[in-house]
């Protein structure tokens, strides 16, 4: 397959994870400030605006900036609405090995976009996430109902799963890392879609170090870290088994596949109390992970030569 | 009469539909029956279902820089079997005659020796390219894909507008204009028998396969776009998703040592055809423009070295100029040594100081063409013009008469159209697309429909105002079940695949600005603000790395 289609694919995966992963945490941040009393909304809204990467303003950080920045901001692909044009853009590149029906579902949201916004003015943006998780919901179920498992398919569902990890590490770290002004573990559990699988598996309270491990470390839940890394470990495997000669007798080939591997065995074989006790610094490090693994995908998937200059004296 | 038709009124032109007020053609009497029941609303209605699927589809074209949505008119258009014979063959004939030119001007010229047409014609065509000189295609081929302008003249006679040999695009809205009719009003196709459409990708993909270079047992087809801000790019990705071929982009090939190859997750891999969708003059920038970024370096001389095919030929351009386009009835004579069976519009070359007297005279009476243009731009119709357009145009005509040509005005046909909850003629044409497989020139029964939506307006691109109709060619009663060719795999359609922009070429005359080149053609550096806003996006697309990892 072209590369440069591989690489949306790679993109589209990660936008559309990424829109239904903000979408989930500012649902909650927003839930939170209108349901708990003792809020500071400023620090909350600091720290979730450090937390995704963006600079805080240190007097404006109020939920409205919060949702200007993360929600919709058309010119940064860190908010829902930049994700979901981003990942129409690429679609709209790759329209040819995307199944119809995902390209038509990424435009419709596209198209919706605007709307969705006006409403959310309105009437509060809790409507803008549901949309949101929804039309993430449709596409991924999209590509499961009507895309080959080729190398599209493991293009699209590797990028997802980068971004997965790299995206539930940071909602651990809202609770990790804010001191007194983090939400309660139920709500980050709220947050991943996590808090009635929790239930059902652990039956009862939330507590901390169980929650954590849920979401770090549950075969099961397909949004844990675990599960996102494992994914992403054998869509990689997959890709080296159709593209690289001899790739089963050396073992792992791929710089990416043995970055992800590593970042999977770690969780895998260290004991969980051990890894509660290291937790700010070991989710600081999947997050390098997943952007190190995404660097070398590119370099081995999707690098191209820079565009070469022809002088008119060559032409010979 | 339904109240659909209730003040339709009948001009000075062909009506597609009806003779005289309320009595259709023989061709249009089933679409006419369908229609009575259906009331004013309820076709309004269908309208909106048939716009928002469009929309959901991304149906738009780029005009200007920006994704306009484009307008389907609901009413189709219908052909009768035995006038579409006539269209069918009058297509044929013309291809034929033209890919005998191009095979003559890219070699021994004999039709200049001959004196049937001047060869400063064609020297002072900037359509002309030496580099294509020699240049012998592996099956003959140079006019892959084409697209004969007609339109309907008062009597009723298909009359030929122009020729389309380089890119013409409008195809994929024959194919899906078809699809969303289908879905929206089945009960009208129930009572007709239609020939289909949806054969065109695999009788191209026949024929670009039949062009490849001698000696590749299964070769390897690409199409070739300019990218996504083409205005044409949906047609790009309709057509290569459909014939299951890779659709690339100048940046995905590489060519070394005459072999022309792409760049894929598993390395390197050989092109052995490429359908290309870009100008000549962006293809390669070793032959043609060195600023190009969307062509691909190498590509012409791996063509001359046989070891890839493009199509359509590079250099066509000259024989669909619209000064060229006079000569055309005199090569069908000259090549085939028959009559054309389709007349062209009448048209006056500017060729002579006398000529160019009388139509400088006669402006106001006249149509004038530039002979470069494309998609309507710079044509001027003189009885709708005002003074200070004919005096502009005076100047340019007298300035360089080559330049031009003037044409009789053609009062174009009129089809039953849907305007604002009423039925409204409204001007229309026809460009049918032909496809050469070196043995036989295949028409695709139906083309594309052109309507004006303006009252009265006769531009018909879409970039003027301009929408499309469903095309629907009738069978013959013999036969109508039985498939043509057994061995053709019917490709399906599915909804979303619908098309943006049938303009005219897909690149208009180089000499626009640069804002405009880009668009047409996607130059990524050219420095503009519509580029820039461009590039914009285009970073969003895979710069994001930086932004959070």
């Amino acid at each position: 397959m072209l590369s440069r289609i591989a690489e949306s694919l790679f993109w589209i995966g990660r936008y559309v994870e990424r829109a239904d992963d903000t979408a989930r945490i500012l649902d909650v941040h927003t839930q939170r400030l209108v349901e708990d009393p003792w809020i500071d909304e400023r620090r909350a809204c600091a720290n979730l605006l450090a937390l995704m990467g963006s600079p805080v303003p240190d007097s404006e950080a109020d939920t409205e900036r919060v949702l200007a920045t993360l929600a919709f901001d058309r010119a940064s692909p860190s908010s829902i609405v930049g994700a979901l044009s981003a990942a129409r853009e690429n679609a709209r590149g790759a329209r040819e090995v995307l199944s119809a029906e995902i390209w038509e579902s990424l435009n419709v949201t596209h198209n919706a976009l605007p709307q969705q916004r006006t409403m959310a003015r309105r009437y509060g943006p809790h409507s803008l996430f549901r949309f949101v998780r929804e039309r993430s919901a449709m596409v991924f179920g999209l590509a499961d109902a009507t895309m080959s498992r080729d190398e599209s398919w493991l293009f699209l569902i590797l990028g997802r799963s980068l971004e997965r990890v790299d995206m539930t590490s940071r909602i651990i770290s809202t609770r990790v890392l804010a001191g007194d002004a983090a939400p309660s573990w139920t709500l980050v559990l709220r947050s991943t879609g996590a808090y009635e699988p929790y239930l059902r598996t652990y039956r009862g309270m939330v507590n901390s170090s169980r929650a954590a491990e849920f979401l770090l470390l549950d075969r099961l839940f397909p949004r844990s870290v675990f599960a996102a890394l494992e994914q992403a470990e054998a869509c990689l495997a997959e890709l080296e088994r159709s593209t690289v000669r001899d790739a089963a007798r050396i073992g792992v080939a791929g710089e990416a596949h043995r970055i992800v591997g590593r970042a999977r065995t770690m969780l895998e074989f260290m004991s969980p109390p051990e890894l509660l006790a290291q937790l700010p610094s070991r989710l600081e490090e999947l997050q390098r992970t997943c952007s190190a693994a995404s660097a070398a995908v590119t370099h081995r998937f999707f690098t191209e030569q820079a565009p070469q200059v022809w002088v008119p004296e060559e032409a010979g | 009469m339904a109240d659909l038709f209730d003040g339709y009124s009948l001009g000075e032109q062909w009506d597609e539909m009806f003779g005289e007020v309320g009595r259709a053609r023989p061709a249009y009497a089933g679409l006419f029956a369908s229609m009575q029941p259906i009331d004013g609303d309820e076709l309004a209605a269908r309208a909106d279902v048939l716009s928002q699927t469009y929309r959901d589809a991304g149906v738009t074209f780029a005009h200007a820089g920006e994704e306009q949505p484009f307008p389907l008119d609901i009413v189709p258009r219908v052909i009768g079997a035995e006038e579409w014979s006539v269209i069918e063959r009058g297509v044929a004939q013309r291809v034929h005659a033209l890919e005998a030119f191009l095979a003559d001007v890219y070699g021994a010229g004999q039709v200049f020796a001959d004196r049937v047409v001047p060869r400063s014609v064609i020297t002072t065509s900037s359509h002309f390219h030496r580099q294509a000189h020699g240049l012998v295609p592996p099956n003959g081929v140079r006019v892959h894909v084409s697209g004969i302008d007609l339109v309907r003249d008062e009597a009723g006679d298909f009359r030929v507008l122009e020729d389309n040999l380089r890119s013409p695009s409008g195809v994929s809205y024959v194919i899906t204009n078809r699809a969303a009719m289908s879905q929206v009003l089945p009960e009208l196709f129930a009572d007709h028998r239609i020939q289909p459409v949806a054969d065109y990708p695999s009788r191209l993909l026949a024929a670009l396969k039949a062009s490849a270079p001698a000696n590749v047992a299964d070769p390897t087809v690409v199409v070739l776009t300019p990218g996504v801000y083409n205005s044409a790019y949906f047609e790009h990705a309709l057509l290569a998703r459909q014939m299951g071929v890779e659709l690339v982009e100048g940046r995905d090939l590489v060519c070394a040592g005459n072999q022309v190859s792409m760049r894929t997750t598993d390395g390197q891999q050989r092109v052995d055809v490429i359908y290309r969708r870009i100008d000549d003059e962006f293809l390669d920038p070793v032959h043609f423009r060195p600023d190009s970024v969307i062509g691909c370096a190498g590509v012409l001389n791996a063509a001359r070295a046989g070891r890839v095919t493009i199509a359509n030929a590079v250099g066509n351009g000259v024989a669909d100029d619209k000064l060229l386009y006079t000569w055309v009835p005199d090569l069908i004579r000259y090549y085939l040594g028959e009559e054309p069976v389709l007349q062209n519009a009448d048209t006056y070359r500017l060729d002579d100081p006398d000529t160019v007297e009388w139509v400088l005279e006669s402006l106001d009476q006249l149509v004038l063409k530039p002979v470069d243009g494309s998609g309507g731009k710079g044509i001027v119709i003189g009885p709708r013009a005002d003074e200070r357009t004919l005096g502009e145009l005076a100047v340019k005509v007298r300035a360089r008469p080559r330049d031009w040509i003037a044409q009789k005005p053609i009062g174009l046909s009129t089809c039953p159209t849907l305007v604002g909850g009423r039925i409204a003629p409204r001007h229309v044409d026809l460009r049918p697309f032909a496809v050469n497989d070196g043995d036989r020139v295949w028409v695709l029964p139906g083309g594309l429909t052109r309507v004006a939506l303006p009252e009265g307006e006769l531009v018909v691109n879409s970039s003027q105002g301009g929408g499309s109709k469903d095309t629907w060619v009738l069978s013959p009663p013999r036969q109508a079940t039985e498939p043509e060719e057994a061995d053709l795999t019917r490709i399906e359609f599915t909804a979303a695949d619908l098309p943006e922009d049938p303009v005219g070429q897909d690149a208009g005359p180089l000499g626009d600005t640069v804002v405009g080149q880009s668009q047409q053609q996607q130059q990524a550096g050219a420095e503009t603000a519509v580029s820039a806003a461009r590039a914009g996006a285009e970073t969003a697309v895979s710069a994001p790395r930086g932004a959070r990892c």
